[in-house]
């Protein structure tokens, strides 16, 4: 069942303005937020408000990144993949954010606690592991780099759904306790990727 | 010349909406009950407060008399009152820090009941103006430190919990104190729902070793700030031990009962690898999932006014050290 009658297609007008609506808006997101926190008006601890706010963000926008491919297969609306790459590099740039508020704000730059802190606990060593991942997708994402990969490429960038299942074990493992909001985000991503799994167990054989 | 108005559309009187109907808009929504795609929705949204009016009336706190005590007081610069009574655990009300000032704003205090029982001579029970006029109210400013790494300074209001004990007269045999919050699922939504209240088993039950509770240090707060607690800080009446981390002080009390086990006490129970029974702040035992080496002090003053400090042992009270002589404290965390 086909949502749309005609594929949806876009002109390189509209890609470039539905673009800088985009990063108007998950930029803006930032800088708003950002601002509330400087002047007092992100609830009384600011800095956890921003680490959660950059990490579900980093989440949020991953999940939505997933649901791309099938949203342009589906409904179908090709010209929805040319936002792909530009919403995987903001799960990046977000993950970063969430990075440097925790070593700035919340360690507040004593550096033998991150190093310490980023061993010791096992949550924040697998939330480590999942950035560095990303930082190699971004990394990967220039469409040059992407054409000297070749077959590589594909495979390397297969290791999102291991982002996915390490950036939500990193949530889940840092909650006192109270797992419900985890859960839904581990189910949305099961309904993203369970459906993938013939199509991911085909790639990686036939990479082989 | 002038040019007499006319009205692009002639109302009658009687098509004038009355000022009184007019203000109610909201309510005389409400009470159509969001027919439609709303209805559908209206269970949901109504329980997560979506169309609830924002100028919800808040708890009334009221003025207290208290007498400073200046020796028991730390000088640090104090958490603004809107800190403190805005940044709460209290998943009697939701696992957010901002649910209990959300969700608690109607919670009856009075009328209360507290018990205390078990190993005593003399059981009592305290009414709400009991717990108000009982005792003299002092004025403490303790500093407070959560297990997650934050702390607060805060003005307490109160009188020591041993004042209270004396008069329950405890048998020789009596060892520990156990408390327990008030259960009340039809006030408190996360003990209605597992997924509000963080899956644990409520009641709430904390406990103290009979000697730290008869410690001069031990204060059952009845007020903050110079005024009555608001529920979102334990209201009417809470325990606050400040050499343990903050879940040791068990919020709106409804009984003490001396006894010679030691309680299991809730966060115990729910990882007792992470949360001891003593529970006194210590730099040098971490949480498995973060060091208590340092803390983050919140006081007044948005993200760039956020201090890292190092954690002190026993929270800075000193005093306490001679209760844990001879106990290896890595061990007893």
């Amino acid at each position: 069942m086909k949502l749309l009658n005609k594929p949806l297609k876009l002109s390189a007008l509209q890609i470039r303005l539905t673009k800088t609506l985009l990063h108007l808006l998950i930029l803006g997101w930032v800088i708003i937020t950002f601002y509330q926190s400087v002047t007092d008006n992100l609830g009384a601890d600011p800095v956890k408000a921003l680490i959660h706010f950059s990490g579900i963000g980093a989440l949020n926008l991953l999940l939505i990144t997933l649901l791309i491919s099938p949203a342009a297969r589906y409904l179908p609306a090709p010209a929805l993949m040319r936002f792909r790459r530009m919403l995987g590099i903001y799960v990046f740039v977000y993950a970063v954010i969430h990075l440097l508020t925790y070593i700035s704000f919340e360690l507040q730059f004593d550096w033998s606690l991150v190093v310490s802190e980023i061993i010791k606990r096992p949550y924040i060593t697998v939330g480590m592991v999942a950035l560095l991942l990303l930082t190699a997708l971004t990394a990967t994402s220039p469409n040059k780099v992407r054409q000297r990969l070749g077959k590589r490429w594909q495979r390397l960038h297969n290791s999102i759904y291991l982002v996915v299942f390490l950036a939500l074990l990193h949530f889940s493992w840092s909650r006192k306790t109270g797992l419900q909001e985890p859960l839904i985000y581990w189910f949305i991503a099961l309904l993203i990727v369970l459906p993938r799994l013939q199509t991911l167990k085909q790639r990686v054989t036939r990479s082989r | 010349m002038t040019k007499r108005f006319k009205p692009s559309q002639r109302f009658k009187s009687s098509e004038i909406t009355d000022e009184a109907v007019f203000s109610s808009r909201r309510s005389v929504l409400k009470s159509m009950g969001f027919v439609g795609a709303g209805a559908l929705l209206s269970g949901s949204a109504a329980a997560r407060g979506w169309f609830d009016d924002d100028d919800k009336p808040a708890f009334k706190a009221r003025p207290l008399d208290f007498t400073r005590n200046n020796s028991l007081s730390t000088d640090e610069t104090m958490t603004p009152y809107a800190k403190v009574t805005s940044y709460n655990n209290f998943y009697e009300f939701g696992t957010s820090k901002d649910d209990p000032v959300e969700n608690a704003q109607d919670f009856q205090v009075d009328p209360w009941s507290l018990k205390i029982d078990g190993m005593v001579r003399n059981p009592i029970t305290l009414s709400y103006d009991d717990i108000l006029n009982k005792f003299p109210l002092e004025e403490r400013v303790y500093r407070l430190r959560c297990v997650e790494a934050w702390s607060m300074v805060i003005p307490w209001l109160g009188f020591e919990l041993n004042k209270l004990i004396k008069l329950a007269d405890p048998l020789g045999s009596a060892k520990y104190v156990a408390f327990k919050t008030l259960f009340d699922p039809k006030q408190m939504p996360g003990q209605r729902n597992p997924f509000m209240g963080g899956g644990i088993d409520y009641p709430y039950v904390e406990g103290l070793r009979l000697d730290e509770a008869m410690h001069p240090l031990s204060l059952m707060s009845v007020g903050v700030y110079g005024k009555t607690l608001p529920p979102q800080n334990g209201a009417p009446i809470r325990l606050v031990v400040p050499w343990k981390y903050g879940f040791k002080s068990i919020k709106s009390v409804v009984r003490i009962t001396l006894t010679d086990q030691e309680p299991l006490t809730t966060w115990n129970r729910l990882a007792a690898h992470e949360y001891g029974f003593y529970a006194n702040v210590n730099p040098d035992v971490a949480h498995p999932r973060w060091s208590q080496a340092s803390e983050r002090r919140i006081t007044k003053g948005g993200l760039f006014s956020q201090n890292r400090i190092d954690t002190e042992r026993f929270n800075g009270y000193q005093e306490v050290a001679p209760l844990y002589n001879n106990m290896d404290l890595t061990r007893y965390y």
